[in-house]
C-alpha cells in the first residue's frame, strides 16, 4: 500500500502535464512504514536523447545520489519514482521491469493529449518476473 | 577493508545495512565479497549473462568505474565504494 495526499498527487499529474509530450520522472520521498507513505516529491529532468523522450527517460546517477541526500536530510528515504506515459497506459512496460529497482513504488500516470488522467502505482516482483500493482491510498 | 556503500532499494537484500565491509584488491573482488556475504543482492546487480545490470552504477569517491578501469579498478583498505543506480523506463516495451 502506498499513501498519498492529494496535493502531492496532483503535483505529480501538473509535472506529467508541463513535460508532455516527453516523459517526466522524480523521485518519490517518505518513510518505509506498512503502508509506506509519500511525504515529498523530487522531480528531475529527464536526461535521455532529443526524440526519445516521448516514450523514455533516464535519471542519471548523479542525480540518484543528489536526491538521496537530500532525501537524507529531510530525514526521509528514497521509496520510489513516478513517471509519465504520454498517451499511453499507465501500467509499466517491459522496458520499464528491465530497469526497476527492487522495492521501489513505480507511481505511473498515464497523461493523454496533455491531460494527466490517473495514476496506478506498482512494485517489482523478488523475482523481477513482472511487476504487481500495489495500492494507493489517497487522502487530503 | 574497503567499505562499500549500499543504495536504499537493495537495503533489504543486506539486512538493511547501508555500509558493508568487503573484501577485495579491486572492485570485481569487492563485489564478490558483497554476494559472498548477501547472496540474495546478486540477481539485481547481475543479468541472466552475469554480467552488471546496465543501470548498476560503482562509484569511487566521485568516479563512475566505467571511467577508471572497470571492474578492475584497484581498491585500498581505506576506499568507499558506492553503488548508484541510474533510473530508465518509459512507454515503449
Amino acid at each position: 500500500m502506498l499513501e498519498i495526499n492529494e496535493k502531492l498527487l496532483n503535483d505529480i499529474h501538473l509535472h506529467g502535464e508541463s513535460t508532455y509530450p516527453e516523459e517526466g520522472a522524480g523521485f518519490l520521498l517518505g518513510t518505509e512504514t506498512d503502508p509506506r507513505q509519500v511525504v515529498a516529491i523530487l522531480p528531475v529532468k529527464n536526461m535521455r536523447e532529443d526524440g526519445t523522450r516521448h516514450n523514455r527517460y533516464l535519471i542519471e546517477p548523479l542525480d540518484y545520489l543528489k536526491a538521496d541526500n537530500e532525501a537524507n536530510e529531510m530525514g526521509l528515504s528514497l521509496i520510489g519514482i513516478f513517471h509519465s506515459h504520454p498517451d499511453h497506459p499507465n501500467r509499466p512496460s517491459e522496458f520499464d521491469r528491465e530497469g526497476a529497482q527492487p522495492s521501489f513504488s513505480y507511481l505511473i500516470t498515464s497523461v493523454n493529449k496533455g491531460q494527466a488522467v490517473e495514476s496506478r502505482s506498482w512494485q517489482l516482483l523478488e523475482d523481477r518476473s513482472k511487476f504487481e500493482e500495489e495500492p494507493i491510498n489517497i487522502h487530503e | 577493508m574497503a567499505i562499500l556503500k549500499i543504495p536504499t532499494p537493495l537495503r533489504p537484500y543486506t539486512g538493511g545495512m547501508s555500509d558493508i565491509n568487503v573484501d577485495g584488491e579491486n572492485v570485481g573482488h569487492a563485489l564478490d565479497s558483497l554476494l559472498a556475504q548477501y547472496p540474495d543482492i546478486g540477481k539485481h546487480l547481475y543479468n541472466d549473462d552475469a554480467q552488471l545490470r546496465a543501470f548498476v552504477n560503482l562509484f569511487l569517491g566521485e568516479d563512475n568505474i566505467k571511467d577508471l578501469q572497470g571492474l578492475e579498478t584497484p581498491l585500498s583498505e581505506t576506499d568507499s565504494l558506492r553503488i548508484i543506480p541510474s533510473i530508465a523506463g518509459g512507454a515503449k516495451g
